[in-house]
């Protein structure tokens, strides 16, 4: 009976269409974004910051946009570090040209560069779907990082192609750079996360989310009950490449400051572990985004932690457990909850519903 | 009882992490960022022996530095970027010096560093202009840097052709990322000053796939090849040239494309492969007596202690030693043995390893002689070429410690760093 809804009426349609209909549910979300926003940049340290916090909320706005075009519309990608290099090298270019401009407004529109690069990445769904969209989007994975790393435009010429961030400030506190305060980079973050991933919600409840999941269900049946496909799997690929680039924007001017593309926006440093936080998270689900964003940012730091600093194993044969360990949770994820953390959470609700006599 | 369970489970970690006390750091701590796991692990894993057995020898020879032991705390960063920035956030604190040992973590951390008052020591790696101290205050990457090593191979070569490579083909085969592309402005100047021409051959981390690479070098047949590679791609490198016959005499390899990992798998094809180095091979040296006496011979080796005396192992113990003497110059400097990190940046900068003093330390005619200035973070720019004899598995040094074209290399780096001064608002120091 923790979790208890009988007698929460809902008198309004507008209190029928709120996001969190349940009061439990408003008060769990409005302390978290006290904890969020008025606790956390008071006790943050900088090893919190760079090495957990802000890249979480990095890589949750990451993982809501791929969730969007894979988990709500069905497209599957593995383009995702190709489209936050572009995110992150269009906020390269942009600063440099304009150093005046606000990074705020840098950064959105990075977001929309990438999102025009999404679209044209996406035209092949039209045609193709499941696997061989897979091989496609890997294509553009390739074919972006390649492009960033041949073309000397894009790194302004310098001698060794990396990208460096110059100091920007927001309220005149500087949020990249490394003179950068660590409340300052984090509250960066989190607005931007908290405005983006409302808008996502919406979006989401909204005719073009709608016609997101239909298509996602079945293309046909969509098709032929008057949903576009071309303008629906288009848009998918816009905004979540939008939000895939605001991700790539932040990883380079915020959060690491120096970057290589190679490197940086490999396969198997960015493609791949968002791929693992949506499937962790939970398909098409928001919640999924973020829990899955969490894991797989902080599993291997609290494993490391464990091993190394409590147990006082050595470096090497925690990371060697380290590794084990991952590969083995992501084999029992995939067969005991095929649908993610946010699934897990949804089971534990209903057990709250009946507490105390869960079954 | 399965929620039992979990929330007992809950409650005994987070009174084990609540209860978790970092510990008092009385002493000198020197972090390392290693990597003994992924593709860089067969270069990272000698070299990071070498950095242990050298500090554990420090505390058990001489009861650590000025009666200060070291503590040396691994972080394994797998030579992946976001790691090596996780691993400096959580050493950071009371830390002397922090040695990369990868070009992509340093660039990163030059600007953090520098904001935090921490000393960057990247060992003949890294951001090459980082050698203008008047610059880069916390950043040092003596005693030699890569565009010497680029100028000291062509020098090399150009000796090998009785001073004349007009239209000769050199070609460079690079790791296609910021450490493989650093000496290519350097031989793009030399080769307009020397008339070769120079071809560029990238090849993607990991570089395990180079069969277009050689292709392209048995088609255009250069002269010569130098190759900045790293980890597996040096292997692959050298057995892919022995396989098309490319004489291996005409193939140098950077300082860290030249260890016996690089070289033992190509086998008897391997013979006469070159490598530039800034320190000699071999394991007789008085370091390694001390080394076999106060820990090996304890049972205390790091890691299999089979790297004993390697390229790469011996590379390790230089880069310790360096960074060793750098705190006892700072306590000498400062008149105590517990120094901060400022005052150990201090002692960086005066770091002065004469001939004779290499010898007290145990490291007589192991390198060249070298010192750091307020202005020279780079120390003395020597490097030699050592040759792979496959037959003795045994790399011989072939000729002098030698200066690479100072004129090309100065002009290159004060026009790099004033450009980073300008970018990031320094003013110059030292003047």
């Amino acid at each position: 009976m923790i979790y208890k809804e009988t007698g929460q009426y809902k008198s309004s349609y507008k209190s029928d269409h709120a996001i969190f209909p349940l009061l439990q549910d408003k008060i769990a979300f409005s302390t978290l974004m006290f904890i969020a926003f008025l606790i956390i940049p008071f006790v943050i340290n900088s090893y919190w910051e760079k090495a957990i916090l802000v890249p979480f909320l990095i890589f949750s706005l990451a993982a809501i946009g791929l969730n969007i075009l894979t988990g709500y519309c069905g497209q599957v990608s593995l383009g995702t570090g190709g489209f936050m290099a572009v995110g992150a090298f269009s906020t390269y270019k942009i600063m440099t040209y304009f150093p005046d401009m606000n990074i705020m407004i840098i950064i959105l529109i990075s977001g929309l560069i990438t999102a025009a690069v999404g679209i044209i990445f996406g035209l092949p769904s039209l045609r193709i779907k499941g696997f061989y969209l897979a091989v496609a989007t890997l294509a553009s994975q390739f074919f972006l990082v390649w492009l960033f790393n041949k073309v000397p435009w894009f790194y302004n010429y310098s001698d060794t192609g990396q990208i460096t961030v110059s100091e920007r400030t927001m309220f005149g506190i500087p949020v990249t750079g490394a003179e950068a305060p660590s409340y300052a980079t984090y509250l960066f973050c989190l607005v931007l996360v908290v405005t983006l991933s409302f808008a996502a919600k919406n979006l989401i409840r909204s005719k073009m989310g709608r016609s997101w999941m239909a298509i996602r269900d079945m293309d046909i049946a969509a098709e032929i009950i008057g949903v576009p496909p071309l303008k629906t799997k288009l848009s998918a690929f816009a905004i979540s490449s939008f939000y895939i680039g605001v991700a790539g924007a932040l990883y380079f001017a915020v959060f690491l400051g120096a970057i290589e593309v190679t490197e940086s926006f490999d396969i198997m440093t960015i493609s791949f572990p968002v791929l693992f936080m949506i499937i962790i998270g939970g398909l098409g689900s928001m919640l999924g985004s973020f829990l899955g964003a969490a894991f797989v940012v902080t599993l291997p730091i609290g494993l490391k932690f464990l091993m190394v600093d409590m147990v006082g194993l050595s470096a090497v044969t925690a990371k060697h457990f380290e590794i084990t360990i991952w590969g083995l949770l992501m084999i029992v994820f995939l067969i005991v909850e095929p649908h993610g953390l946010a699934r897990l959470w949804s089971i534990a609700k209903e057990k709250l519903r009946r507490w105390p006599f869960p079954y | 009882m399965r929620i039992k369970q979990l929330l007992i489970g809950i409650t005994a970690s987070v009174i084990a992490v609540s209860s978790y006390v970092e510990m008092a750091i009385a002493d000198l701590k020197f972090p390392m960022l290693v990597y003994r796991t992924g593709a860089y692990a067969p270069n990272g894993i000698p070299n990071a022996d070498g950095f242990v057995d050298y500090y554990k020898m420090i505390n058990a020879r001489d009861g650590g530095i000025g009666g200060e032991k070291i503590l040396h705390p691994e972080c394994e960063t797998g030579y992946k970027t976001q790691v090596g920035v996780e691993c400096y956030e959580k050493n950071k604190k009371d830390a002397m010096v922090f040695q990369p040992m990868s070009t992509g973590i340093t660039y990163q951390l030059i600007p953090k560093a520098t904001a935090d008052g921490v000393t960057v020591y990247s060992t003949g790696y890294g951001r090459t202009s980082a050698a203008n101290g008047k610059v880069f205050k916390w950043i040092f990457n003596a005693p030699v840097t890569y565009w010497d090593g680029a100028s000291i191979a062509v020098r090399h070569i150009l000796k090998n052709n009785f001073g004349n490579i007009k239209g000769k083909k050199i070609a460079l085969v690079y790791h296609n990322s910021a450490y493989g592309k650093e000496p290519i402005r350097t031989l793009q100047v030399l080769s307009k000053k020397h008339g070769f021409k120079l071809m560029l051959l990238p090849v993607d981390h990991p570089g395990q796939e180079q069969k277009a690479t050689w292709l392209k070098i048995r088609k255009a047949r250069p002269d010569n090849v130098l190759m900045w590679g790293w980890g597996v791609m040096n292997q692959v490198a050298v057995k892919s040239a022995a396989s098309i016959k490319f004489p291996m005499d005409k193939f140098i390899g950077i300082w860290w494309s030249g260890s016996e990992n690089d070289v033992l798998p190509a086998g008897q094809g391997a013979h006469g492969y070159k490598a530039l180095t800034f320190n000699a091979p071999g394991d007789n040296y008085q370091v390694h007596k001390d080394i076999k006496k106060y820990v090996h011979d304890k049972g205390q080796a790091s890691g299999d202690g089979s790297h004993f005396g390697t390229v790469l192992y011996n590379r390790g113990l230089f880069q310790a030693m360096v960074q060793v003497e750098a705190a006892t110059v700072a306590q000498k400097i400062h008149g105590t043995s517990k120094i901060t990190p400022a005052m150990y940046r201090d002692g960086m900068e005066n770091v002065n390893l004469s001939a004779k003093r290499l010898e007290e330390l145990g490291f007589k005619d192991f390198a060249p002689p070298f010192k750091n200035s307020c202005e020279n973070h780079g120390g003395s720019g020597l490097a030699a070429v050592q040759q792979w004899d496959a037959k003795a598995k045994k790399w011989n040094l072939i000729t002098e410690y030698m200066y690479g074209d100072s004129d090309v290399v100065q002009k290159l780096i004060a026009e790099d760093s004033s450009k980073y001064a300008a970018e990031q608002k320094i003013a110059e120091r030292c003047n």
